[in-house]
C-alpha cells in the first residue's frame, strides 16, 4: 500500500532500509514535514504579497511585485500538490482548511505588512517588505539549489522549475535592498529597523524543524547548518557593500518556532481572511 | 528635410488641414507629431482617465485576491489584477508623453486623481461585497471594456491604438476568467447561484452607465463627438451599449439568471434593445467621487501614496 504514495521510480538515491521498516514509511514523516514547510512558507508570503496589491510605492513596482507573489503562490501550489500526491489531502484543503497550529511556515513570513487593513487605512512598511522578501528569497534559493538534488525525485523536479523563476525574484529584491540602503537618510534608518526586525526571526526561516536531521540523512535536502552557512556567506559581500555588519549572532527566533506550530495572531487573521469564501462551503466547486 | 521646412512655414490652419487629411486617410499620429491642441487635450483626458481607471479598478477586486476560494482561483485572480495594473502603467506612459509639452508628469496625474480633477470609471466606485462580484467584474465589466476598447483599436493616435491592441488581447482572458467563476457558481449550490444573481442585480445599472450617456442632453457634456471627429473612436456610446446587450443578454439568460429590468426587450422593428435608462444624475454624482466606495478607495490610494513618500524620495536621491 505504501508504494502508492511513493512511486518507487521517484527515488533516485535510496538509503538502506533500517531493520524491517519499509523505507517509504520511514522517510515519509521527514518528507512531508519538509514539504509542509516549503508549501506553507510560500503560501503565506504570497498572501502577504497579495495584500500589497495596489499599494506599492509606484505602479511599475505593483506590476512586478504582484507577478512575484503570483509565482510564489504557484510554487506553494506545486508543493501542496506533492503533499496531495503523498495522500495528505487535496491541495485546496491543505491550503485553506488547516488550522494555525498545523501550519509549518516560519513565523517571520506570517507577520503583517504593517499597520492597518489591506482594504482600508493600510500603512504598509516597504522597508520590511524589501528586507523580508530579499532575505527569504535568498534562503529559498539556497534551499532549492539543494532540493534540485533531492533523493525524492518529484521534489527535485519541482525545485528545478521553481528555481528558474527565482533568479528574477532575487535580482528584484536585491536591487531594491541595495538602492534603499545606499540612499541614506530616512530610507537607511527605516531599512536598518526592518533588518533588525527580520533578523530577530530569521533563524525560524533557516531551520527545518524537529526532523531536520532525518531530512538530511535521507538525502531529501542538505543539513540545515550547511544552508545557514551558505546564506551567511552569500549575504556577506552584499552587507559589506552597504556597510552593514551582520553575523550569525544576529540571527534569532524571537516570536516563535513556526516549524513546530507556534504562530501569532497575525496568522490566525490571515487564515480566516484567505479561507473566508472557501469556508462558505468547502465541499462546493468554486 | 524640405518637407519639414515647408511644414514649419505653414499657418496653424494649414497644419490643421493637413492633420485632418492625415487622420482621414487612416494615418497614425505619433507622440512627436504636430497635433491640434484640443486633440492633445482630448487624448490626455481620455487616456489618463483610462489608465487611472485600470489602476483604481484593481481595488474592487483587491479584496477578493487573497480570499479567492481555491489555489487555482487565487492564481487566476492574481494574474488578472496584475494585468490590470500593467494596463494602467502602459496607458499612463502614453498619457505622460502627451503631457510632456505641457510640463506635466505622473505626479500631476496622481495629484489630479486625489483632488478629484481626474475622474475614474463609474464601475470602480461601486461595492463588490461577495465572491460573486469578483466573478461578475471579470465577466461583464471586462466584457464591457472589451467592447469600448475594441471600438478604439484603430484610433488615429498610434501609441494609444498599439497599447489597446495588447490590452484587448489580455482582456479576453479576463472575461474568460470571470466567466469561469460565474459558470462554477451558476452550476453550484443554491447559495452560490444566489450569489451570482445578487451580483447581476447589483451591477446592472453600473454596467448600463459604463458606456456613458447617449448624448450630451443627458449629462450636459459629452466628448463622444470630438473623439469621433478625430477618429479616436467610431461608434457612439449608445451603439456600444447595444452591442453589449446583443452579446451578453443571451448569455446571462442562458445561465438561468434574470435581469433586474422587466422592460428589457429587443424591438425587432427598430432592431434595438429597449431598456430602462439608468439614473444619469446618479451617474454624474458617482464620477464626482460620490459613489458608495469612491472615498474609501481614494483614501486607500492616498494613504499608500503618502506612506511610500520616503521610498520615492530615496529613489530620487539614488538616481
Amino acid at each position: 500500500m505504501k508504494r502508492r504514495f511513493f512511486h518507487g521510480e521517484g527515488w533516485r538515491k535510496v538509503t538502506e532500509p533500517a531493520g524491517n521498516m519499509p523505507i517509504e514509511a520511514k522517510i515519509k514523516p521527514a518528507l512531508t514535514s519538509l514539504l509542509y514547510q516549503l508549501a506553507d512558507d510560500d503560501f503565506i508570503l504570497a498572501y502577504r504579497g497579495a495584500e500589497w496589491l495596489g499599494l506599492a510605492p509606484h505602479i511599475e513596482e505593483d506590476v512586478a511585485f504582484s507577478s512575484i507573489s503570483q509565482d510564489t503562490m504557484g510554487h506553494a501550489a506545486m508543493f501542496y500538490q506533492l503533499l496531495a500526491d503523498l495522500g495528505e489531502g487535496n491541495v485546496d484543503s491543505l491550503a485553506h482548511a488547516r488550522k494555525t497550529s498545523e501550519r509549518r511556515n516560519a513565523v517571520l513570513l506570517e507577520l503583517v505588512n504593517g499597520p492597518g487593513h489591506y482594504l482600508s487605512s493600510a500603512q504598509y512598511d516597504w522597508a520590511f517588505a524589501v528586507v523580508r522578501n530579499y532575505f527569504y528569497t535568498q534562503a529559498k534559493k539556497i534551499r532549492l539549489d539543494s532540493l534540485k538534488n533531492s533523493s525524492y525525485r518529484p521534489l527535485a523536479e519541482v525545485a528545478l522549475k521553481v528555481n528558474m523563476e527565482l533568479y528574477y525574484h532575487l535580482l528584484h529584491w536585491k536591487t531594491w535592498f541595495i538602492q534603499l540602503m545606499q540612499a541614506g537618510g530616512e530610507a537607511r534608518t527605516r531599512m536598518e529597523a526592518a533588518i533588525g526586525k527580520v533578523l530577530a526571526d530569521f533563524e525560524g526561516v533557516l531551520i527545518l524543524g524537529p526532523l531536520a536531521k532525518e531530512m538530511a540523512e535521507y538525502g531529501l535536502i542538505e543539513k540545515e547548518e550547511v544552508s545557514k552557512q551558505r546564506w551567511l556567506h552569500t549575504m556577506k559581500p552584499v552587507f559589506e557593500s552597504v556597510n552593514l555588519a551582520v553575523s550569525e549572532a544576529n540571527l534569532a527566533m524571537k516570536t516563535g518556532n513556526g516549524r513546530i506550530g507556534e504562530h501569532t495572531v497575525d496568522l490566525d487573521d490571515a487564515l480566516s481572511t484567505l479561507s473566508e469564501v472557501y469556508n462558505i462551503n468547502p465541499a462546493a466547486s468554486w | 528635410m524640405s518637407e519639414a521646412l515647408f511644414f514649419q512655414e505653414m499657418t496653424e490652419e494649414q497644419k490643421y488641414g493637413q492633420f485632418m487629411k492625415r487622420i482621414n486617410a487612416g494615418e497614425k499620429i505619433e507622440a512627436d507629431d504636430w497635433m491640434p491642441e484640443d486633440y492633445r487635450m482630448t487624448l490626455i483626458k481620455l487616456i489618463s482617465m483610462h489608465g487611472i481607471s485600470e489602476i483604481m479598478g484593481a481595488l474592487p477586486e483587491k479584496e477578493w485576491v487573497p480570499k479567492a476560494p481555491s489555489l487555482k482561483r487565487k492564481l487566476g485572480i492574481m494574474a488578472k489584477v496584475q494585468d490590470e495594473m500593467g494596463h494602467g502603467q502602459l496607458l499612463l506612459r502614453v498619457a505622460e508623453d502627451l503631457m510632456k509639452p505641457l510640463g506635466k508628469s505622473r505626479e500631476d496625474i496622481m495629484q489630479d486623481l486625489f483632488s478629484g480633477r481626474l475622474k475614474f470609471h463609474n464601475v470602480f466606485h461601486m461595492e463588490a461585497p461577495t465572491w460573486g462580484d469578483a466573478g461578475l467584474i471579470g465577466w461583464l465589466v471586462d466584457g464591457a471594456a472589451i467592447i469600448t476598447q475594441t471600438n478604439m483599436l484603430n484610433a488615429s493616435y498610434g501609441p494609444y491604438a498599439r497599447a489597446l491592441k495588447r490590452i484587448c488581447a489580455e482582456e479576453v482572458f479576463h472575461a474568460q476568467h470571470g466567466e469561469a467563476i460565474i459558470m462554477a457558481l451558476a452550476e453550484g449550490t443554491d447559495e452560490q447561484r444566489a450569489m451570482v444573481q445578487d451580483a447581476v442585480n447589483r451591477w446592472w445599472e453600473a454596467l448600463l452607465m459604463f458606456f456613458g450617456p447617449g448624448d450630451a442632453s443627458t449629462t450636459g457634456t459629452s466628448k463622444q463627438d470630438t473623439t469621433i471627429k478625430y477618429r479616436i473612436r467610431t461608434k457612439t456610446n449608445e451603439d456600444l451599449r447595444q452591442d453589449f446587450f446583443t452579446k451578453y443578454i443571451p448569455r446571462v439568460l442562458s445561465l438561468g439568471l434574470t435581469l433586474p429590468d422587466e422592460s428589457m426587450h429587443f424591438d425587432q422593428e427598430r432592431e434595438l434593445w429597449v431598456y430602462k435608462q439608468p439614473d444619469w444624475n446618479r451617474f454624474k454624482d458617482i464620477i464626482k467621487n460620490n459613489g458608495p466606495k469612491s472615498q474609501e478607495r481614494l483614501g486607500l490610494r492616498r494613504t499608500a501614496y503618502d506612506t511610500n513618500k520616503w521610498v520615492r524620495e530615496a529613489l530620487n536621491t539614488a538616481n
